[in-house]
């Protein structure tokens, strides 16, 4: 199946076997979905998964480039659709349509600095993006990572940070906003390490997913540093209903975030992000 | 290899970028520069508060002791940061605990001395009061943040 080529991909959910399931976190799981056929999903994203009787949850890529045997999504449990598919095991099958919704701009950052910066959950749709950039390195001049959680314990796939941290041609920096005892790495906010970040403002391309309000103050810090906001990218995420644009439900200004985005340029969100109750 | 002097340490670092070389070179004169291992107190909660550091590499935490729990980092500084401003204002005693938690390397500015040269110099004073107040602003704005627990609220 390819996703959009078949009107089946959109409307009717396909049942997908549990191969695997990893606990990231207190209440975030990964899932690592079994393909019978190839899937044409990119990084940034979504498919809609499917609770029966319960609805649909819009849940990005976790892990890429696209393989054609397994498809990884990582959720957060917070809620009942959530929860009842956090509760599946391997073994059992999850249910879903897709993918839907445009992509991260790896093509138009080639050959400048690339910035990610994720917080939280915001972290599981910049993996296949982080995996994408490091099996091209050459096609980039710098790359740094920054990634923001609650506390080390929320730190979401553990693995992949420690072999991040390691690398010496990757600029990575994990920072979590409360320390336990023992912990010695950075403390504080992600537009504390912002700061610095070393690039070339007018050649860097920042993409950045987490918390709405974390989002609009890390791209405020980029523009404070001389980074155009056309290139500066936000994934948004809104009340996802048919992820084709016909419903309407996550509109956002003149925006539908399941048609036009996910992934938006700063400079077309700036003024929407200060407008309240939008 | 050629050493640098104190003055081209401050004149290089972020905190220094608005201040006229004149002004840096007055300042300098109370800088000195120092090594602190791992571990190592740069500064002591209820300590008095004579001195302030501007980090050139290493990494520093903001910490505050708890009788069940040991140190507590509330914030971490790295190199382009200032670690300190109890100096300016009275009582003049550090508010919490600045550890190195690696190696770091600072230059460290005499707060007595200083406040002595903004009084005698007080257009000097007023430029570092206000990169002080940048830095400050900065400081809060990031614990205000930290403070809104954004990653433990639910995304809806």
């Amino acid at each position: 199946m390819t996703g959009r080529d078949s009107v089946d991909g959109l409307w009717a959910p396909q049942a997908l076997r549990i191969a695997n399931k990893v606990q990231e976190s207190t209440d975030v799981f990964s899932f690592e979905l079994e393909l019978e056929q190839s899937f044409d999903i990119r990084p940034g994203q979504f498919n809609m998964l499917y609770a029966f009787g319960k609805g649909e949850v819009p849940i990005s890529m976790s892990a890429g480039p696209p393989t054609t045997t397994r498809l990884v999504h990582t959720i957060r449990n917070v809620g009942k659709i959530t929860t009842d598919i956090c509760a599946r095991e391997p073994g059992e099958e999850i249910e879903l349509r897709g993918p839907f919704g445009n992509t991260w701009p790896l093509e138009s950052a080639l050959g400048g600095d690339v910035v990610i910066v994720a917080g939280g959950i915001g972290l599981a749709p910049m993996r296949p993006v982080i995996q994408a950039l490091l099996a091209n390195l050459e096609q980039y001049r710098r790359i740094s990572v920054v990634c923001g959680a609650r506390s080390p314990y929320e730190l979401i796939f553990r693995e992949d940070v420690e072999e991040w941290s390691a690398r010496r041609d990757l600029d990575f920096h994990a920072t979590v906003d409360i320390a336990p005892r023992g912990w010695t790495g950075t403390v504080g906010v992600v537009t504390s390490v912002i700061e610095q970040l070393s690039f070339e403002p007018q050649r860097t391309t920042v993409m950045t997913c987490g918390p709405e309000i974390m989002m609009r103050f890390t791209a405020d810090a980029f523009c404070d540093r001389g980074v155009p906001a056309e290139s500066i990218f936000l994934s948004m995420e809104r009340n996802m209903k048919c992820a084709v644009g016909f419903c309407g439900h996550c509109m956002y200004g003149p925006h539908i975030i399941c048609r036009d985005g996910p992934v938006f340029r700063y400079s077309r969100l700036r003024d929407l992000l200060h407008i309240r109750e939008l | 290899m050629i050493k640098k002097s104190i003055s081209d340490l401050l004149k290089e670092h972020p905190f220094f970028a608005s201040l006229p070389a004149n002004y840096i070179e007055f300042i300098a004169g109370c800088g000195r520069n120092a090594v602190y291992e791992a571990g190592a107190y740069l500064g002591r909660e209820g300590d008095p508060a004579d001195v302030f550091f501007i980090i050139r590499s290493g990494l520093i935490g903001i910490e505050s002791y708890a009788p069940d729990e040991g140190p507590i980092t509330v914030q971490t500084m790295t190199a382009g940061n200032v670690v300190g401003w109890s100096w300016i204002v009275p009582p003049y005693r550090w508010q919490f605990d600045a550890r190195a938690l690696e190696t770091t390397r600072v230059v460290a500015l005499d707060g007595k001395c200083l406040r002595a040269k903004c009084e005698e110099e007080p257009l000097m004073g007023y430029q570092l009061m206000k990169a002080f107040a940048a830095e400050i602003t900065g400081r809060f704005r990031a614990n205000r943040l930290q403070l809104l627990d954004l990653y433990g609220r639910a995304q809806k």
